[in-house]
């Protein structure tokens, strides 16, 4: 792929974006938007640069992300396990699917009220959030990839020979993996919605804390900021999941010709 | 579901052979079913099913849809095991058999190269370098050599039976089973196909059993054609005729004949 085509395909995504914010721009210097209600892209700009300088923003981003990632590793390791072991035996899926399932009725933001009285605002509470709802994307997905494997190709593996260890390496998880990076990008996204709404509501540190800060001091450059960063923290873990996808996807015909 | 069937590892052990080698007048033998019989419920598909082959035969197994025919070749790959009888496997000069199995869909595996797919058949035989080179030696014999490092998913139908032909052969098998390989595969590549397996088989002199559902097909390429029908083997016709053999001679359109007569008459 040649470097135009790849701007053109990657930089026309921006373009919408690019003339939102220049209309924005234009309508708050013209008075149109009231600064009250949202401030021109440069005062955010402003913002962002002082909180820069004052070293605030790379602290609360280093925070947030910090949490995001430990509890993503909680929760997204118990459930790839899970999914693993409920895909793999039939022992395991009767004893604790039907559980989960139960459990993952239950909206995991509706637990805020206990994990406070729980954790107070600890970090646990965060964590125990996040983890539980990036858990249920990863098993369920991953529970469905290995089901969904070929059986054909399954009982190829075991007439060539191939020992349990081979065929789950070689058959198996490479079988799977499409579904596997489908959870992953929607645990992602649900990583940082669980992790904004817990810093929202206790913490006291963070781009959630930041933006509640903000809001008491009726600072709302503050806060736009705080959404801006959240959304570009969204897209670049977005972005990394389907760099990852790429790379080990590569035989799969929906990136062959990418 | 494949958690099922990942729990059951191969559990059908093949009988030691007879302290004796077994020699027949033809040779070695290469495999017996004796008054072998399979059930599913209580449905009965194969009832006593007696088939010695010896060492380096080409058998074709011919008969209706349902008749068993997959069900037989599985009971020799050891991968289903029969309800009653018994299934003598021939002795390796190393004291094992190894009997390989083409399914009538390619198989291969998506996510691995070409030349990856071919290694599969030497799991445990040979690995690294060795396990390479020896696939895109069998790979210049099926005529893919410059393909080896592409997905499989560029292939055309026939070029994946290739490789999984040579994915069966690469390990030298002593018995190549073939479940109707050739089925999905348009008539010229079809014929093209038995000319490479025929080449091949001649070469390596392993036993084969070829399940097809085309007469024709069954005499060009057989030493031996086995009718099933039933769950009987109703019809075993030898056929000693010289290779290499033209398609639509008398002799193999005699045999042709004898064989439509006994499915259909
Ligand atoms: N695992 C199984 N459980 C129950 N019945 C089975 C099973 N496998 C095969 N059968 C039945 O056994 C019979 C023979 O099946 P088989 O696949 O051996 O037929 P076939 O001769 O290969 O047919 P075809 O030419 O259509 O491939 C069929 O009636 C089939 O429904
Ligand atoms: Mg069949």
């Amino acid at each position: 792929m040649s470097f135009s085509t790849h701007l053109r395909r990657n930089g026309i995504g921006w373009l919408l974006p690019v003339l939102v914010l220049a209309g924005w721009e234009v309508a708050s210097r013209a008075g149109v938007m009231p600064a009250n209600v949202l401030p021109a892209p440069s005062a955010v700009a402003e913002a962002f640069w002082r909180l820069t300088l004052s070293g605030e923003l790379i602290r609360n981003i280093g925070v947030s992300t910090a949490r995001a990632l430990a509890g993503f590793a909680v929760g997204g390791s118990i459930g790839f396990a899970l999914g693993l072991a409920n895909g793999l035996s039939t022992l395991s899926r009767g004893l604790t699917d039907t559980t989960l399932q139960m459990i993952r009725n239950i909206p995991h933001l509706a637990l805020i009220p206990l994990v406070i009285l729980w954790f107070g605002i600890d970090e646990e509470a965060k964590l125990f959030l996040v983890a539980l709802g990036v858990f249920f994307p990863i098993y369920v997905n991953t529970l469905l990839g290995i089901q969904s494997v070929d059986p054909q190709l399954v009982e190829m593996g075991r007439v060539y020979g191939m020992d349990r260890r081979a065929l789950f390496f070689r058959v198996i998880l490479p079988g799977a993996l499409p579904a596997i990076f489908v959870g992953l990008r929607y645990a992602l996204g649900i990583m940082w919605l669980t992790l904004i709404v817990a810093e929202t509501i206790s913490a006291s540190s963070g781009l959630g804390y930041m933006a509640m800060q903000a809001r008491e001091f009726l600072l709302i450059d503050v806060v736009v900021l705080s959404i801006l960063i959240y959304a570009l923290l969204g897209k670049l873990a977005d972005s990394l999941a389907r760099l990852l996808e790429r790379l080990s996807l590569g035989w799969h015909p929906a990136f062959q010709n990418g | 579901m494949p958690a099922a069937s990942l729990t059951a590892v191969r559990s059908f052990v093949t009988t030691p052979a007879p302290a004796r080698p077994a020699i027949s007048v033809e040779g070695r033998r290469a495999f017996a079913f004796k008054g072998v019989e399979k059930r599913f419920g209580d449905k009965t598909v194969l009832d006593g099913i007696d088939l010695d082959v010896p060492v380096g035969q080409f058998v074709a197994v011919i008969g209706k849809s349902g008749c068993g025919k997959s069900t037989l070749l599985r009971l020799l790959a050891g991968l289903d095991r029969p309800t009653s009888g018994s299934l003598t496997l021939g002795a390796e000069e190393e004291g094992h058999s190894r009997t390989r199995f083409m399914f009538q869909e390619p198989r291969l595996l998506p996510w691995a190269s070409v030349v990856k797919n071919v290694e599969v058949g030497l799991t445990g035989l040979a690995s690294g370098t060795q396990a390479r080179q020896r696939a895109l030696d069998i790979l210049g014999k099926v005529g893919l050599a410059d393909r080896a490092d592409e997905w499989p998913s560029v292939l055309s139908g026939g070029q994946k039976q290739r490789v999984a032909l040579a994915r069966a052969l690469v390990g030298h098998p002593q018995v190549l089973a073939l479940d109707e390989p050739l089925g999905a595969l348009d008539a010229l590549t079809r014929i093209e196909m038995q000319q490479l397996l025929e080449r091949i088989w001649i070469a390596q002199k392993f036993t084969a059993v070829l399940v097809t559902h085309d007469v024709a097909e069954a005499v060009a390429l057989a030493d031996r054609v086995v009718v099933i029908s039933d769950g009987r083997i109703a019809l075993d016709l030898d056929v000693p005729v010289e290779r290499p053999r033209r398609r639509g001679s008398a002799e193999l359109a005699r045999r042709e004949g004898r064989i439509l007569d006994q499915l259909f008459g």
